[in-house]
């Protein structure tokens, strides 16, 4: 499973990019992709909404079950991905890419946020 | 499940493949190999390849091989012909499902009836139990031969195509429930036309040991029509869109074979033991209300939303929210682009509506999305 060095990650298998200009963009890793299957809705939060570290922010639904999606973070929704709203497939085509899932103004962030090895342990390699 | 989970003469093929697996009724089985939708959508459109080896096959024998079954089952068993299979279920003494099943009879050996009885892999040791409880008095024997078969299923329109390339069985004249012994890549095999997926198919009942050369041989013949090997997921969505009930969804201890909309396996017309035989009585009985005043009716239910009913989840009335019903399967259905659901509902809200004026609504996690009711099965293929 490739994770991506420059990303961190957290225990819910969300990934967090770098903040640019204080915004982050978040998306599920590809090993939580393909642990729920061919998902096939997202519900993100809307654009203005608060968001709180480790807590749950949307659901996706895949064919075989639904999974509830965390924040990684604490911050404000600056954007969601209407693309992966449309095309939930995304999500499984391309994790770390396309299928991202929402931008987020980081206010907070917890102090147990993984490095791409750390994650690549911790997810079971 | 505590105990090691049991493994198919096939499991090594499927850990090569990358399937990923899952625990079924305490078998180790493929439940996707890749994309379960691309999985479906090759069922529906080329062929897909199964391992069933999970599921319960007995063998009962004897000159009153029929008799016993007719005396233990619902159906009408004793006046299957040689060669065809038939859809039936095992009742309790209170009109209770216990399993579906199917039964095929074979050829006779020397004028002795024979029949396979395939029952699901949760429900095998409780049908064996049954059959063996219910033979006193028949001269029939019952056999334990789940050890003796594994199963594999070429389901889809290229089925036939590709099999007819590993096989010199008749499979022109091999009906719809049917079956007969040929053999396939050189192997001994029960052919038979069956399936759970809603298309045309066949499922191949051989030695365990021979289970890994015709699974390759299948997929090697099927490689131009684009065959590929599919998990118990799709299966799952295949046979919701084609209507299938599935045993503990649909069909439980608690619900006859009337409740679930399918008392037409119950045979009242039989000639055991003056037609007597178990839970004949709880059943006439459910076919009365059933005809008269049915409490609530297995119906089909298509989401004008996109959120996904569970298995579970409360069906409402969208005028006022009472609780009336529950869902029994739900998934997105891959053929319809949309979440499709079977449900029981109160036989008020059974009848399908006008395209959106939706009278029902089902829970999804605190929110009542808009569901349309409709006539089952979602899909049928066309011939």
């Amino acid at each position: 499973m490739n994770n991506p060095q420059q990303l961190r990650y957290s225990k819910e298998h969300e990934w967090l990019s770098d903040a640019a200009e204080g915004v982050s963009t978040v998306g599920i890793t590809e090993h939580a992709a393909n642990a729920l299957g061919d998902v096939v809705f997202v519900q993100l939060p809307e654009v203005g909404d608060t968001v709180t570290a480790g807590e749950t922010c949307g659901e996706l639904e895949s064919t075989k079950s639904v999974s509830d999606l965390y924040s990684p973070v604490t911050g404000e929704i600056t954007e969601i991905n209407q693309d992966v709203v449309d095309d939930p497939a995304l999500v499984n085509t391309a994790p770390f890419e396309g299928g991202w899932l929402f931008k987020v103004k980081v206010s907070g962030e917890p102090d147990d946020l993984l490095s791409a090895e750390e994650y690549t342990a911790f997810a079971g390699g | 499940m505590t105990e090691n989970p049991r493994l198919t003469a096939l499991d090594s093929v499927h850990r090569a493949l990358g399937a990923t697996m899952t625990d079924f009724a305490g078998w180790d089985m493929p439940l996707r190999y890749g994309s379960e939708r691309d999985e479906h959508q090759a069922v529906r459109t080329r062929a897909g390849l199964f391992d069933l080896s999970h599921m319960g096959e007995i063998a009962v024998t004897g000159p009153q091989a029929g008799l016993l079954l007719d005396h233990a089952l619902v159906g009408n068993l004793s006046r299957l012909a040689q060669g065809r299979a038939r859809y039936t279920m095992i009742c309790d003494e209170r009109g209770g499902i216990m399993d579906d099943l199917i039964v095929y009879r074979l050829a006779d050996e020397q004028d002795t009836p024979r029949y396979m009885v395939v029952a699901n892999a949760g429900n095998a040791q409780t049908v064996l139990d049954a059959l063996v409880a219910r033979q006193a008095g028949f001269d029939a024997a019952v056999r334990d031969d789940r050890d003796a078969y594994a199963l594999l299923a070429i389901q889809g329109p290229e089925a036939a195509g590709v099999l007819a390339q590993l096989t010199d069985a008749d499979l022109e004249g091999l009906k719809y429930y049917a079956g007969l012994p040929g053999t396939v890549a050189g192997v001994e095999a029960l052919i038979a036309r069956t399936g759970y997926t809603g298309e045309d198919g066949f499922e191949l009942f051989l030695a365990p040991g021979d289970a890994d050369k015709v699974w390759a041989a299948l997929l090697d013949a099927g490689r131009d029509a684009g065959v590929v090997p599919c998990g118990l997921s799709c299966r799952d969505t295949l046979r919701l869109e084609a209507g299938m009930p599935l045993y503990g969804n649909e069909l439980t201890r608690a619900t006859t074979p009337f409740d679930a909309g399918l008392g037409r396996v119950v045979k009242f017309e039989k000639e055991t033991n003056g037609g007597d035989f178990v839970g004949r009585g709880p059943l006439e009985e459910a076919a009365r209300q059933a005809e008269q005043n049915p409490p609530r009716k297995l119906v089909g239910l298509v989401a004008q939303g996109r959120r996904v009913p569970r298995s579970g989840y409360s069906v409402v009335s969208a005028a006022d929210g009472t609780v009336i019903g529950e869902v029994t399967s739900g998934a997105p259905s891959p053929t319809l682009g949309k979440p499709i659901a079977i449900a029981y509902v109160d036989a008020a809200f059974a009848e399908p509506n006008e395209d959106g004026a939706s009278r029902v609504a089902v829970d999804i996690r605190g929110s009542h999305e808009a569901y349309d009711v409709v006539a089952l099965p979602f899909y049928k293929r066309q011939r």
